[in-house]
């Protein structure tokens, strides 16, 4: 697993006090693990906090699930 | 026939510590909870002592946030909604009234409010930013920091779907709280209420504002526990204190059909207004005696009937003397045989939580038959005659007691409580 997919699990792990067994790439925050919008907000700024990175608001509406994260920072990381 | 209300629940999140058993073994003991401030640097502020709730692991009477408030949630509140949540708990598992039936639930409701509110958490979004931008703000700054909150989520967390309401009136706020949210019953909006007050004000900017207001001790930073001094002569302000007090309000044949636990009964408020000054009292303390002459109207009781004070009592300078001057006015001649004490020499002044978290005290006082005591009081001020239960707690019959607090701004309320 990636160094970007090991830190995001982390980050969702604490956030919403998700069960780690659960927090896969496929789980949606929504759907899959607790989360209501504002937990999302909270989630994408964390992300953007740790990888040093911006997520615009447009980008953020697509990113569902942890899979979904993983895949936009390991391509916009900079 | 009048709809009468008992209080059937207690808690409490002080400086004394956390459970209403502890604190009030503390408190009766002569234990005070003043310190000086370690957390945070107060090094260039006149005043760096407070009343700081002792974090733990939860023995000894020590605060665990962790067995109220679940992690995740903790960083979508500023503290003085986590305190006012454990008081909640606190006084709802006291109840014993957990109701599941959806009528039952509709018929519960929630009043606790703050003085101040999110007054921390409202100056780090600031610096936060002004530092690093927008994009760092919380979507839960503001959830966060809104006085009724503590009614939301306590309302939330129990399904409580009754009258959701917050009261912010300044030190008044918990008194206010529990008087409203007891008409509520009354008025038959609501079966049970939980009511009462939380506030978390101790930081730089709390601590700045009250000094540069010339409210707050300055002579005591070497001996915290020495501070808070009501009536004494050598007072000099007011202790910042920290915490909750929730009480769970019912009807009397509510609570006794199910066989609650009654603590007492909330028999009169009343409220006023100074119309005077924003922050010092009238001098003649004429909105202090109109609240409790109106409460005691409302309770239906003559002022000889009252055995017990549980004074505002700030330990400023001015205010002291003005309520002393006011009760003994109300009292007459019954004045020296009554008891008057200021739990705040014990653990400060609570903001929006004092009037509740004093309303407790005196619901003790009425329970055990015990007033507790008014520390530092060496040299009563002149005229400070009454029994202001100095230095250690007193053993007497309390039938009745009334509990005061009064606001910046000029507003006053005040309690009358008795035995069932």
């Amino acid at each position: 697993m990636s160094d970007v997919a090991e830190r995001v699990k982390k980050i969702v792990v604490d956030h919403l006090g998700a069960d780690e067994a659960k927090v896969t790439e496929a789980a949606s925050f929504i759907d899959d693990l607790g989360a209501d919008s504002l937990d999302t907000v909270e989630l994408v700024m964390a992300f953007e906090e740790e990888f040093g990175c911006e997520i615009p608001d447009d980008a953020a509406e697509n990113i569902q699930t942890v899979g979904d994260a993983v895949k936009f920072i390991s391509e916009n990381q900079g | 026939m009048k709809r009468r209300v008992v209080v059937t629940g207690l808690g409490i999140v002080s400086p004394l510590g956390s459970g209403i058993d502890h604190v009030w073994n503390s408190i009766t003991n002569g234990k005070s909870g003043l310190r000086k401030v370690e957390h945070m640097d107060l090094s260039d502020m006149p005043c760096q002592i407070a009343g700081v709730v002792p974090r733990g692991d939860g023995s000894n009477g020590t605060f665990d946030v962790d067995s109220f408030v679940d992690k995740k949630e903790q960083r979508k509140m500023d503290t003085f909604i986590t305190f006012g949540m454990a008081a909640g708990i606190q006084a709802v598992q006291d109840s014993g009234w957990m109701p599941t039936e959806e009528e039952e639930l509709n018929r519960t409701g929630v009043m606790i409010g703050s003085g101040i509110g999110g007054l921390p958490g409202i100056a780090d979004g600031t610096t936060l930013l002004n530092e690093r931008g927008p994009r760092r703000i919380s979507p839960f700054f503001i959830p966060a920091n809104l006085i009724n909150l503590v009614s939301g989520y306590l309302s939330i967390k129990y399904g409580f779907r009754g009258p959701n309401h917050s009261v912010v009136t300044a030190c008044a706020t918990g008194t206010h709280a529990i008087g409203d949210a007891s008409r509520m019953i009354e008025y038959g909006d609501a079966d049970v209420m939980i009511a009462g007050g939380a506030e978390s004000a101790i930081s730089r900017i709390g601590i700045a504002g009250f000094a540069s207001a010339r409210a707050l001790s300055t002579s005591y930073n070497d001996s915290p526990e020495e501070g808070s001094r009501p009536w004494d002569q050598g007072r000099d302000g007011f202790v910042m204190g920290e915490g909750a007090g929730v009480v769970v309000l019912e009807e009397y044949e509510h609570a006794k059909a199910r066989g609650a636990k009654i603590y007492g009964e909330v028999l009169g408020y009343g409220m006023s207004g100074d119309a005077y000054h924003v922050t010092a009292p009238a001098s003649d303390g004429n909105g202090g005696y109109r609240a409790m002459e109106a409460a005691l109207r409302n309770a239906g009781k003559n002022a000889d009937s009252i055995d017990y004070i549980n004074a505002h009592g700030t330990s400023t300078p001015l205010g002291d003397e003005i309520e002393h001057g006011a009760v003994k006015r109300l009292l007459g001649d019954h004045a020296m045989n009554a008891a008057m004490s200021s739990t705040k020499s014990s653990i400060g002044h609570l903001l929006g939580a004092a009037g509740a978290v004093e309303a407790i005290f005196a619901l003790k006082a009425i329970e055990t038959g015990v007033c507790p005591p008014t520390l530092n009081l060496h040299n009563p001020s002149e005229g400070c005659d009454m029994n202001l239960v100095p230095h250690t707690a007193q053993e007497r019959d309390v039938n009745v007691a009334i509990s005061n607090s009064f606001g910046f701004g000029g507003t006053n309320a005040s309690l009358v409580m008795g035995k069932v």
